[in-house]
């Protein structure tokens, strides 16, 4: 298939979708007149049910709990897979032929600049959020039942840290905190326990993620049973999951190809 | 003006979409289609959405007031997780690629290589 024509196969496609998106929207109530009824219905119940103020996370945590696990497998499962893809070849660890040598320069375009050191404006600057983030993240997962919030946002949060670290050139350091053993481990926790607290239900009501907990006072952090616990569950496989990710990406830029350099 | 946020979504998902097959380099081509991902995100929220209603979070305000619809923003999260991690796999796939043959450009992967 040529440029040319994937371009007017495209184009056709194209309008004939937006044809069939338009018709489409013809049965669709207009922008701003919501009418669903479940919206309305868990807007209405989840306060008194689960004692929760945050219904958007009523609704991940609990609700529909069972489709979180699925989502936190998707992010579990693209994280082994990203891991292995980019694991380091047994070529990349010896020393290189000549025809190989080439590829690399080609490869590599800035192998005689070097990388100048970081700042000092950004190592005080970059030393000194990763306090504030740690906490911030913490305070953004235990939270997620009372105000917007929860796992998978303040697990992202938590990821940031390390990588402020690295930006900071502290490349010693941000290789122990994200030890891969560790880091792994705190991953499979997360899955782990989000499967664990799940089964509560299973074993004490007979359904999977029945919320099993005494619920509290709404309002309260302890509120909501088994939510804030599935949060912190989630918190911790999405930031192992994602240090893990920035962990292999930066060991292709920075490791691969220095055993590279170093052979030669 | 009343259709104008499904509009919005369309052309993202377009102009996306156009940019996918267009694209000459793995790493635009994954930014693209992160584009078409996000058509879904401005669909799911303004179908939940309600002129004036309050975010669902009840913290301060008395349950019964107008609000949008949960269920929608808590699909868009499952959204985001995914794109996420969409795009981390296939920008290893990207690092493989540039590593093997030395070139980001779709065109210039056409022969199979034993």
């Amino acid at each position: 298939m040529n440029p040319r024509f994937r371009r007017y196969f495209f184009l056709i496609s194209c309008a004939a979708f937006l044809g069939l998106f338009v018709w489409a929207l013809h049965d669709l109530p207009p922008f701003g007149n919501y009418r669903g009824p479940y919206g309305d219905i868990l807007n209405h119940v989840a306060v008194y049910e689960r004692h929760v103020t945050d219904v958007v996370t009523a609704v991940n945590f609990d609700y529909r709990g069972f489709d979180t696990l699925g989502e936190e497998s998707i992010l579990f499962m693209s994280v082994i897979g990203t891991a292995l893809l980019l694991r380091p070849q047994k070529k990349e660890t010896e020393a290189p032929d000549e025809e190989e040598k080439k590829l690399q320069h080609a490869m590599d375009e800035s192998e005689r600049r070097r990388a100048p050191a970081a700042s000092d404006a950004v190592r005080v600057l970059t030393l000194a959020l990763t306090g504030p983030l740690i906490v911030f993240g913490w305070y953004v997962i235990t939270h997620g039942q009372l105000t917007p919030g929860g796992g998978f946002q303040g697990g992202v949060i938590l990821a940031t840290p390390p990588l402020l670290v690295y930006i900071a050139g502290e490349l010693e350091t941000f290789k122990r905190i994200t030890r891969q053993e560790f880091v792994e481990a705190v991953e499979a926790a997360g899955i782990f326990g989000f499967v664990l607290i799940g089964s509560l239900g299973l074993f004490a009501r007979g359904a999977f993620m029945q919320n099993v907990l005494p619920l509290g006072e709404t309002g309260s952090i302890l509120s909501g049973g088994t939510i804030p616990l599935l949060n912190i569950a989630t918190g911790l496989a999405v930031s192992g999951g994602f240090v893990q990710l920035i962990y292999v990406f930066l060991e292709q830029t920075l490791e691969v190809k220095l055993r590279v350099r170093k052979a030669k | 003006m009343t259709l104008f946020p499904y509009l919005v979504a369309a052309w993202l998902f377009c102009i996306g979409l156009y940019g996918v097959v267009t694209s000459r380099n793995f790493i635009h081509l994954v930014m693209c289609l992160a584009v078409v991902q996000s058509s879904t995100y401005v669909l799911l929220l303004s179908i939940g959405y309600r002129t004036g209603g309050l975010p669902p979070v009840f913290a301060g305000v008395p349950v019964g007031a107008p609000a949008v619809d949960p269920v929608v923003q808590a699909l868009m999260l499952t959204d985001v997780v995914v794109e996420a991690t969409v795009v981390a796999l296939l920008l290893s796939l990207a690092v493989q690629v540039h590593k093997g043959t030395g070139t980001l450009n779709p065109d210039h992967l056409r022969e199979l290589k034993g």
